[in-house]
């Protein structure tokens, strides 16, 4: 990075990618850096490739970027998180492959894969992209998918702003990939914690980068979390009251509620932080007046209901999926009703936990603990509710299952580290150790992440009208929970030995042992990641064998499986009258559930449009232009957006009318269909036979 | 409260069917978003209660050295009598006493947001004159943030008040027209409350 600011590239210039340092010096740090970037520029080289060559340019511009459909954006949202989820845990093998050979002497402290600083960067950018890239995608995306399904709702309340909000997200995961082929990302841990990240100790680029992928991508979330909220409250189906909202549709509002009240925190956080370095503000400065303080507080005001926005929806999909695949009624709704919004509510009451040692008095930290500790109870009866689900269930192990299963066993020991660690004196002794990157993976591993490959199992039928393949989801499940086991169960040793988190070196031969069983545990990570992939392609492969056009492969008991497989654009060809909590269920028990309705009327759908497209750009330029300080870009991409909000504002903007006779076509179609298809018993569930026409017999739940 | 009202503040009412029905879903969302605006504010302000001392003060100018009272004063007269403004404003649209009063009340709001942003400028300049920059010290930074949050979401209020002033004479008081001008009825009240607070917890508090 030169010295001077030119006024049409900023503080661009050749020198800012990795192969410059590769050509400066030859070494296993740099390799990783310019092979990292090799990858970025390869992968968006052939996907250009295949797109054109596919002449897939048209269709996806037309299908989907340009689609305001509440379950297109779903699906662009997951997908974004499983690109990022690839970079997240690619980049976690390298850490523990640096650890691994990271044993340091005296005469030669620094050892290892990679550079310290590389070091820095990789568990900066692992931590801001796991939590911001691809835990927050997929909940949102597999909301965005299921939710206005349960509800009976054809789209969410305001489908456009839907779209601009999926459109900033992308924007910020933009940034943060960008990172690795132009300048470096800062190196101050996914908190960036001032006054480390203040522009006297990280003057370069690295912390703009996380900056401003932050505020786009929050900016994003609140408005996600608004038009939730909005969805749940006022576009329910007739006769949808609260109580006979399914429980995934809770835990997406209380998902709404906190992401409405708490991403505003890492707004003023993030803001405040980029005030402090491009304005020469003190908030958060060693002097004149700063406290960085202020920053930890608000920093985890947001920060801890952000692991209940990633934990509850995961919670919802085990409610779904252990009723579904035991064949029973959930156990103890309401229960888990009441937990998951006192879940909410806590969650706001217990950042403090978070800084124990940062000079609070004894009864603040005891205040707090405590608190902590109260929010495991309610999460402990959710446990309680779903074991009691599956008690003496016809329970069938498919995937889902068996990241359940999984979650239950590994979860539970996260849930008891974390009760462990709320105590502020034991906190004391293993904060900022491996022990807590233990405890905060073996919450978010088996909770976010199974739960929402299990989602994406159980609804993925839903979305392109065909099974996974079972055999290879249960592999997948299972090198994810046995990779979870070898990676981290060492970090808790480790940590209570006296490993520091962070620690690019380290000096004692007996924390060795345990960086290689974690070493060999993240090979199981990256193979299930593969496997992950294949699941994926063996399905599509497999397509024709694995179609369920009937929609409800699984004999399920909520709206979404009324529908056909892949279900149509306008989702329900009529909007259901509901009658009962699991009401496709009680229509099952009530005799023939694929009766057409009396009537079809023209369906309003949401028209077409690139707004969300536009303003993604104009967002990711104006982020890009200010982490290189090309100021004319940066008012450019600034102004564009309110151009473009007021353009839009000025035009009259007619639904798409999708006439009666169409839906009534499709419609009789999907029903003579059902009726030509031979229902599936629960045994046959797996094999070709399960068309999607469950055999109502075996309906019990 | 009339029971046809779907949502708090006044109501489109039931003669504005299709606009009022579309009002429930939209002007609620607005009503979550500005509950989710409030968040920034209230942290805002809880900042500068932490920097209001003498660490935070550093020892650069304070509220003492730099406050104009009467002109804040000015600027709150301002203010609040834009929001009454405002209340022409959805009287015109529920009553449809037609286009010309409707932008006529529409500019009377503008222009008296502009007078207060007008005084609210030549403070902050004055006390940038008398070295009460932002960048003096962490009380500062944190009244230039609030107080300054606070004009740009007036100046953005009078940019909105301008584009529906464009969009009235382009497509006519349609129903999106109305719904519109409620959301911004809503946004401009806002105004009015944070600024409420802001007058007596940012100056009348440290003055006191």
């Amino acid at each position: 990075m030169s010295a001077s600011t030119s006024p049409i590239v900023g503080k661009l210039d050749w020198t800012v990618t990795p192969y410059t340092d590769l050509l400066h010096q030859v070494n296993s740090s740099t390799i990783v850096g310019a092979g990292a970037a090799s990858v970025l520029v390869l992968g968006a080289v052939a996907g250009g490739a295949v797109l054109t060559w596919m002449r897939w340019w048209g269709p996806l511009y037309r299908n989907w970027l340009t689609s305001a459909d509440a379950k297109k954006i779903g699906i662009m949202y997951i997908a974004l998180a499983l690109v990022m989820l690839a970079r997240g845990i690619i980049e976690g093998f390298v850490m523990r492959a640096h650890q691994a050979t990271a044993l340091g002497t005296l005469t030669e402290p620094e050892s290892g894969l990679v550079a310290p600083d590389h070091f820095a960067q990789l568990f900066s950018t692992h931590g801001t992209i796991m939590i911001f890239f691809v835990a927050m995608p997929l909940l949102i995306g597999l909301i965005n998918f299921v939710l206005p399904q349960q509800l009976g709702a054809r789209d969410m309340a305001f489908p456009v702003l839907n779209q601009v909000s999926l459109g900033l997200t992308a924007a910020g995961a933009g940034l943060v990939m960008i990172s690795l082929l132009i300048g470096k990302f800062g190196t101050g841990g996914w908190t960036m914690y001032p006054p480390y990240t203040g522009i006297q100790y990280s003057p370069g680029e690295g912390v703009d980068y996380w900056l401003w992928a932050i505020l786009i991508s929050g900016m994003g979330s609140t408005l996600t979390g608004m038009n939730f909220a909005v969805t749940i409250f006022k576009s329910r189906a007739p006769g949808m009251n609260f109580m006979r909202m399914p429980l995934f549709c809770w835990t997406s509002l209380c998902v709404a509620i906190m992401l409405i009240y708490a991403m505003p925190a890492l707004t003023v956080s993030s803001a405040m932080l980029a005030l402090d370095r491009y304005a020469g503000f003190h908030f958060f400065t060693n002097e004149a007046g700063g406290n960085m303080m202020n920053y930890a507080n608000i920093f985890w005001m947001f920060g801890h209901p952000e692991v209940y926005i990633l934990i509850l929806p995961a919670f919802g999909v085990f409610s779904e999926i252990s009723s579904t695949f035991s064949g029973k009624k959930l156990y103890g709704y309401t229960s888990l009703v009441i937990a998951s919004m006192s879940i909410a509510v806590i969650s706001f009451t217990v950042w403090l936990h978070h800084f124990f040692t940062m000079g609070q008095s004894a009864g603040v930290n005891i205040a707090f603990g405590i608190a902590t500790m109260i929010i495991g109870i309610p999460t402990g009866v959710k446990i309680y509710d779903w074991m009691a689900t599956l008690w003496r269930g016809r329970v069938r192990i498919t995937a889902p299952i068996v990241y359940l299963t999984g979650f239950f066993l590994l979860f539970v020991i996260g849930g008891l580290s974390g009760i462990i660690l709320a105590n502020p004196s034991i906190d004391y002794q293993v904060h900022n150790s491996t022990f807590l990157v233990a405890h905060f993976h073996n919450v978010i591993i088996p909770g976010v992440l199974y739960g929402m490959l299990a989602g994406i199992h159980y609804w993925f039928p839903k979305a392109f009208g065909f099974r996974l393949d079972e055999r290879w989801g249960r592999r997948t499940a299972l090198l994810f929970v046995g990779g979870f086991v070898f990676t981290f169960m060492p970090l808790y040793v480790l940590g209570l030995m006296g490993m520091p988190r962070r620690s690019p070196t380290f000096q004692n031969p007996d924390f060795l042992p345990w960086m290689y069983v974690a070493s060999f545990g993240a090979v199981l990570m990256l193979g299930a990641l593969a496997s992950l992939v294949w699941t994926f392609w063996t399905s599509y492969r497999n397509r024709a064998a694995l179609a369920v056009p009937g929609g409800d492969p699984w004999n399920g008991a909520t709206l979404e499986w009324s529908t056909p497989a892949p279900v149509p654009k306008w989702t329900f060809a009529r909007i259901p009258e509901v009658k009962a909590r699991d009401d496709w269920g009680e229509t099952k028990r009530a005799g023939d559930p694929w009766k057409a309705p009396e009537g079809y009327d023209d369906i309003e759908m949401p028209a077409d449009t690139p707004h969300g497209l536009l303003i993604a750009g104009a967002a990711f330029a104006l982020g890009f232009a200010m982490v290189w300080h090309i100021w004319w870009l940066a008012a450019l991409g600034f102004l564009a957006i309110p151009a473009l909000l007021a353009w839009r504002g000025m035009k009259v903007i007619e639904p798409r009318i999708i006439p009666a006779a169409e839906v009534e076509e499709a419609d009789r179609r999907f029903r003579a269909t059902v009726a030509s298809l031979a229902p599936a018993t629960r045994a046959d569930e797996e094999s070709e036979r399960n068309r999607g026409r469950p055999d109502l017999a075996e309906f019990a739940g | 409260m009339s029971d046809n009202s779907l949502y708090p503040g006044l109501n489109l009412g039931e003669t504005h069917s299709a606009a009022h029905d579309q009002a429930e879903t939209t002007v609620f969302g607005f009503w979550v978003f500005v509950m989710s605006d409030l968040i920034i504010f209230g942290i805002l302000f809880a900042c500068y209660a932490s920097y209001l001392d003498p660490v935070g003060l550093a020892g650069g100018p304070g509220p003492a050295d730099l406050f104009d009272i009467t002109s804040v004063a000015i600027q709150t007269a301002l203010l609040l009598l834009g929001g009454v403004a405002y209340g022409g404003v959805s009287l015109v649209v529920k009553y449809e006493h037609g286009h010309r009063r409707l932008i006529a009340w529409l500019l009377v709001c503008a222009a008296l947001g502009a007078g207060f942003l007008f005084f609210e400028v030549r403070d902050f300049i004055e006390q940038a004159g008398k070295g009460g920059v932002p960048q003096a010290s962490g009380w500062l930074s944190s009244y230039w943030t609030l107080v300054g949050l606070h004009g740009i979401h007036v100046f953005s209020g009078i940019v909105w008040i301008m584009a529906m002033v464009a969009q009235i004479a382009v497509r006519g008081i349609d129903d999106v027209v109305k719904v519109r001008l409620s959301m911004l009825g809503v946004f401009w009240h806002f105004l009015d409350l944070i600024w409420v607070a802001i007058f007596s917890f940012v100056f009348l508090v440290p003055l006191s």
